[in-house]
Order: structure tokens, then sequence, then C-alpha cells
């Protein structure tokens, strides 16, 4: 099916690239806060960096609470499609299934 | 004029059947121009009540029109001009007659005045969407059609017996005002809270909804739960509780969402985040937080449509939509990564994109009102929503690992219709002052002001940092094929396992109770011809059959003697 053609995000530099204008991005944002003057209404918005750290805190337990709930969530993918008579398995099979994808499937 | 009488329903549903006759270029045509004559018509129609009779001492009013309904009335004309063309190239009629009706009860029900009226319209949309998603025709999609079915036609019935009870409480049947004091108030806002997708009560949205057709998941996300936050507006503006209702509904879908493989699941989820914080502003109730919600349900329509069109067009062109399947796709649907990025930018609320100019409404006025924790709440909301709906849908369909997929851009109708949603995310991130003008309230709001932009930008950012940084360490769960449970497993698995026990236990217990009476019977039966087994005896089992024929022999002559003597 791959014609061998290279496309943009084959390089990694390219990747790289865009991680580093990120990182600019977001210390530039940082540093905008000591230049802009801020109305804020709650006594929250003066502390120091509340929006980034909130933003990435918030995100990095999002994440992590997110995969902790899989370990009693999670179930197979026909899992109410089975045949009627099944009984929902006492133990949570996540360990199954954690361990056949490895628990990484990103190459970023 | 005469003209101004037609409500917009009715030539939705003309058009509906003459879609069900005809074919090819003419229903295409025909269907396309529809939703620009009836916005014309209806941005040529004034305020006020339009159509009103008389029913059983009852005044209902069929046709209403205010600045509410009005603004729904557009976006929802939108929608459907929208979804129209996406779905041009679809051959299947009874999809097509379905979306029109459907799209012409969501009309109906948002300019209806009276509660009758809104049930019936309310029925409609259960009835007429479940075809869209029948039409996958397949033994999941009619399953999930059935339960999807059920709740709406329950919510409908709760309904109608909370509106029979208002018109005893109040002798009227208006639909205005009605809040939560009295047994009518409280049914009429849990018929309205399934079809928002409260929690506890939400799993009929992401059960149904991805598994739907390509073309009707588009328009399944437009109507349904906009016709409830619009019910919810009308209905119950400034009610605490749908604050506390709606903070929660931003908040725990986002957990799921994360998790979620089926990537137009995770867009059911994040469907009923945004309903949340339009849920949030109507709780607040003020002239600010209504705008915020009103106006965020309006975008919503056309970003979370433009979300659902790009998803759909990866599942039209592959035929997957699991996180786990896809990848690498920008490489060979380069138009459809853009726009869906569009789209995702659009939701995140991105300064200069849609979602921004309508959510920062809502945020304001929750901090205005002394809702600080609910304020953190949509905070942490807004953060994960860029997370899951702003980087994972495109990232992991378009990029993350090549799935060696090299599927084409889908046909130009699909393209075009998203980028009419594209365009107009961008011109309404741009240029809120056109949004702004046809809201129920001037509040002069401004959405660009430095601190609100470099804040919201803050979040933004930092939160695709989180996900970079989780990335590279490993730490993001990966797409896998399963199946997460939730509220639904109540009534897809535990209430059928539970029955199926309770009832073989029934049937057990049954049984015995039989088996136990039958061995009775024939003891004592064994016992009896024990004690009478002697020839010609009464109970034997030996009596000879002689002694029957003369006992009828008897009895007939008794019958005739009988009917001489009478």
């Amino acid at each position: 099916m791959d014609n061998g053609k290279q496309y943009i995000f084959d390089n990694p530099r390219n990747i790289k690239r865009v991680l580093y204008g990120l990182y600019g991005c977001c210390a530039l944002l940082v540093a905008l806060d000591f230049v802009i003057h801020r109305h804020v209404i709650h006594n929250w918005e003066n502390l120091w960096g509340f929006y980034p750290v909130y933003g990435f805190v918030g995100c990095v337990i999002l994440v992590l609470v997110a995969t902790w709930m899989r370990t009693f969530l999670m179930r197979p993918e026909n899992y109410y499609d089975e045949g009627d008579s099944e009984i929902e398995e006492k133990s949570g099979p996540n360990e199954k299934y954690s361990a056949e994808t490895g628990g990484k499937n990103v190459d970023a | 004029m005469w003209m101004l009488e037609i409500p917009p329903f009715l030539p939705f549903f003309i058009v509906a059947v003459i879609a069900a006759f005809t074919r090819g270029t003419f229903r295409g045509v025909i269907m396309v121009a529809l939703p620009l004559v009836s916005a014309f018509h209806l941005w040529m129609v004034t305020e006020g009540i339009h159509f009103q009779f008389v029913l059983f001492d009852y005044e209902l009013t069929p046709y209403r029109v205010d600045k509410l309904s009005l603004m729904f009335g557009y976006v929802f004309h939108i929608a459907a001009f929208i979804s129209i063309i996406y779905s041009l190239h679809v051959r299947d009629t009874m999809q097509q007659v379905a979306a029109l009706m459907y799209a012409g009860s969501g009309l109906g029900a948002v300019f209806a005045g009276d509660l009758l009226t809104l049930f019936v319209f309310w029925e409609l949309l259960a009835f007429t969407s479940v075809f869209l998603i029948w039409a996958r025709r397949t033994k999941r999609s009619y399953r999930a059609g059935m339960r999807y079915l059920i709740i709406q036609v329950l919510s409908g019935v709760i309904l109608l017996i909370g509106a029979l009870f208002y018109a005893a409480e109040n002798g009227t049947l208006e639909f205005g005002f009605i809040g939560l004091d009295g047994i009518a108030g409280w049914l009429i806002f849990i018929a309205f809270g399934i079809k928002c997708a409260f929690p506890f009560a939400h799993n009929w949205l992401t059960d149904a909804y991805p598994e739907a057709t390509v073309t009707g998941t588009v328009i399944l996300s437009a109507f349904t739960t906009k016709v409830a936050v619009y019910a919810l507006a009308r209905g119950y503006p400034g009610t605490e509780l749908l604050v506390y209702i709606g903070a929660a509904m931003t908040c725990f879908p986002i957990f799921f969402a994360v998790i979620e493989n089926d990537l137009r699941r995770v867009l059911a989820y994040s469907l009923i985040n945004q309903v949340g914080f339009m849920v949030v502003g109507i709780g607040i109730g003020t002239a600010l937080s209504i705008n915020g919600a009103v106006s965020h349900a309006f975008n919503d329509v056309i970003f979370k449509g433009l979300l659902f069109m790009s998803m759909g067009a990866v599942l039209h062109m592959t035929g997957r939509i699991n996180g786990s399947d896809l990848g690498g796709l920008y490489k060979t649907m380069p138009k459809t990564t853009v726009l869906c990025i569009v789209g995702a930018a659009s939701i995140s609320a991105f300064p200069l994109f849609s979602g921004f100019v309508s959510k920062s409404m809502v945020m304001s006025a929750a901090l205005e009102n002394g809702y600080d924790w609910i304020w953190l709440m949509l905070l942490f909301a807004s953060a994960g929503v860029f997370h899951h709906a702003g980087i994972k849908i495109p990232y992991f369909a378009f990029f993350a690992h090549d799935s060696g997929l090299r599927a084409s851009d889908p046909p130009n109708n699909m393209l075009l219709a998203m980028l009419i949603s594209a365009i107009l995310c961008i011109g309404i991130g741009v240029y809120p002052a056109a949004l702004y003008s046809l809201l129920p309230y001037d509040t002069g709001y401004n959405p660009y002001d430095a601190t609100h932009v470099l804040a919201q930008t803050q979040l933004l950012f930092f939160s695709a940092l989180a996900f970079v940084w989780l990335n590279l360490r490993g730490m993001y769960p990966p797409e896998l094929r399963s199946n997460n449970l939730d509220v639904e497993w109540v009534y897809r698995r535990f209430f059928p396992v539970a029955a199926q026990n309770l009832f073989s236990a029934v049937w057990k217990l049954d049984g015995a109770i039989r088996q136990a009476f039958v061995s009775r019977l024939h003891k004592s039966l064994g016992y009896l011809s024990g004690i009478y087994q002697v020839p010609n005896g009464l109970l034997t089992s030996s009596r000879p059959a002689g002694s029957m024929a003369m006992w009828v022999a008897i009895f007939l002559a008794g019958y005739l003697f009988l009917s001489f003597i009478h």
C-alpha cells in the first residue's frame, strides 16, 4: 500500500520542530504573565502561573485517574454481545489486555 | 401575509414525503434548497404567536416565535443544510426521509408554544431519529436503536404525565417558566433531563450515536440534546440544581473519553461535556449566562457536527473508527485533517475559534456569581475537553503511529459540508458580534480582552504540554480494543442477568412444588387404590368395563324418562 513517499512527520526532525515550537509558545505565554495586566475577578487568578499550572496539573491528573479507571472499568470489546448466559467475571481482566498491547503505542 | 403563517417544520415534513418518492439529482436539489428557503422564510418571521387554536378547553400554540426559539431555529437550519450536503451521496431513501423528518421535529419542538405540542414533537424526535441508527442495518445498531428508542419514549411519557399534572395545577398548557415546585415541575424536569443526557441518564447517547450511520450521527448530534437544552432554557432558567448537574456533566465524561477507543464514542462523551457547559449557564440564570448557554449550543451544533463529520469521513473511507486501528491518515487525507483540526480548535475554545466566544460567557458568569468551585470544575473541564477532543481525536486518527491505511479524502460533498462548518467556526470566532446580535439579551460582552485571551491560551497550551509530556514518558493510556463499563451496565448487564437468575430460581422453585404435588397425588392414589383393591371395588383399577356401559345406559334411560315427563 505504501508507495515509499516521505511525508512531513516521517522525518523525526519535523516532530522535534513542532515540539520545540510548543515549548517556545509555552515559555512565551508564561513570560506574558509579567507584561500583561490582568483584570482578575478571583483571588486565585492572581497566583503566579495559575492557569498554566492548573492546565498542566489538571490534565496529568485527568489522564492518571482515567488510566486507573481502566483497571476496574475495562472489559473485552464484545462484552455486551456475548451469549446471554455469560455472567460477569469477578476479577478485572485488565492484566491480560495491557500485557497484549504492551501498554504503549505512541511513537511521537 | 399568509406565507408567514407556515411553521418551519411543515416544509421539512412535506419535502420528506417528496424525498420518499424521488431519486437522484432532483431529490438532491430539492433537499439542499429546502433549508435555504426555509431559513430565509424564518428570517422574515416576526416575533410573536403565529398559530393558535383551542382543543378541549386548552389553548394550544403550535407556532410561537421569540428570540430564544429563533436562535435554535437558525442553527437547526444550518445543521440541516450542512448534514444534507454531507449526506448527498447516500442512496438510502430511509435515511434521507428520516433525517428530514427528524430535523422538522426538532424545529417543531423549539417553536412549540405549549406542552402538548412539545410532547408531540418530543416523541417524533425519538421515532424519526431511531431510523438513522437502524439504517446501519447491523445487529448491534438494531439493539442500540431499541435501547435508544425505549429511553427516548420513556422521556416523552414522563413529559406527557408532567404536562397533565401541570395543566391540572395551573389550568394552562402554555410552555413558559416552569420551575421546580410541584410534582409537574419535577416530572417535566426529569423528562428534559433524560433527553439532555443528565448524569445516570446519559448512556443512551454514548450507546446509540456511535452505532448510527456515518451521516446519521452527524444529524443526531445536532438536534436531540439541543432541543433539551432549549427546553431547559425556557422552563428552568436560574434553577440552582442545574449548576451542579451541569458541572458534573462537564467533568465526568472526559475521564471516559480519555480511555475510550471508538473515536465517535469519544465525541459522544465530549458532547455531554459541552452540554454540561450549557446546563451550567442555564442554571446560573443571569442574562450573561443564558446568552452563554444559548450561543454555546449554537456553536456546539456546528463544531461538534464538524468533528463528527471528520470522523464520519474516516469511517466512510477506511471502514474503521477505533483509535487502535487508525493513525497516520494525515498523509492521504490532508483536507480532512485540517478541517478536523479546525473543529478541534473550536471545541477547545481557542481564541479566534467559535467555542471561545461562547464558553467564556458561561465561565465569566460562574465566576461573577460566586460559583468558585463550579468555575474550577469548568476550568478543569475546559482543559480536559482540549485533551480528549482537541488533541486525542486528531492525534489518534491522523497522526500517532502509522496504521498503514492509505485512504484518500472523502467525496466532495462531504468535504464541502465540512468546509462550510469550518468557515462558520472561524467566522463566528473572529467576528462574534454577528452571533451576539441574535442572542436573547444584550449584555455588551466582549470576549477578546487581554485577560481572557491570555488565560485561555495559557490553559490550553499547558494542557497540550501535559499531553506531550505524558506521551513522551509513555504514561498516556494507549488505545485498546475494549469496552468501558458505564451506568448502562445496570440495564445492559445487571438487570438482564439479575432477571435471568430470578426467573431461573422461580422456575426451579415452581418445578419443585409441582414435583412434590404430583408425587403426593400419586402416593395418595396409590394409598386409596391399596385400600379399595378388591374386585368391583369403587376405586379399583380393575373395574370391569361392562359396569360402566351399564351405568351409561341407566343415565340415558333416566334422561329419556325426564324428557317425557317434562
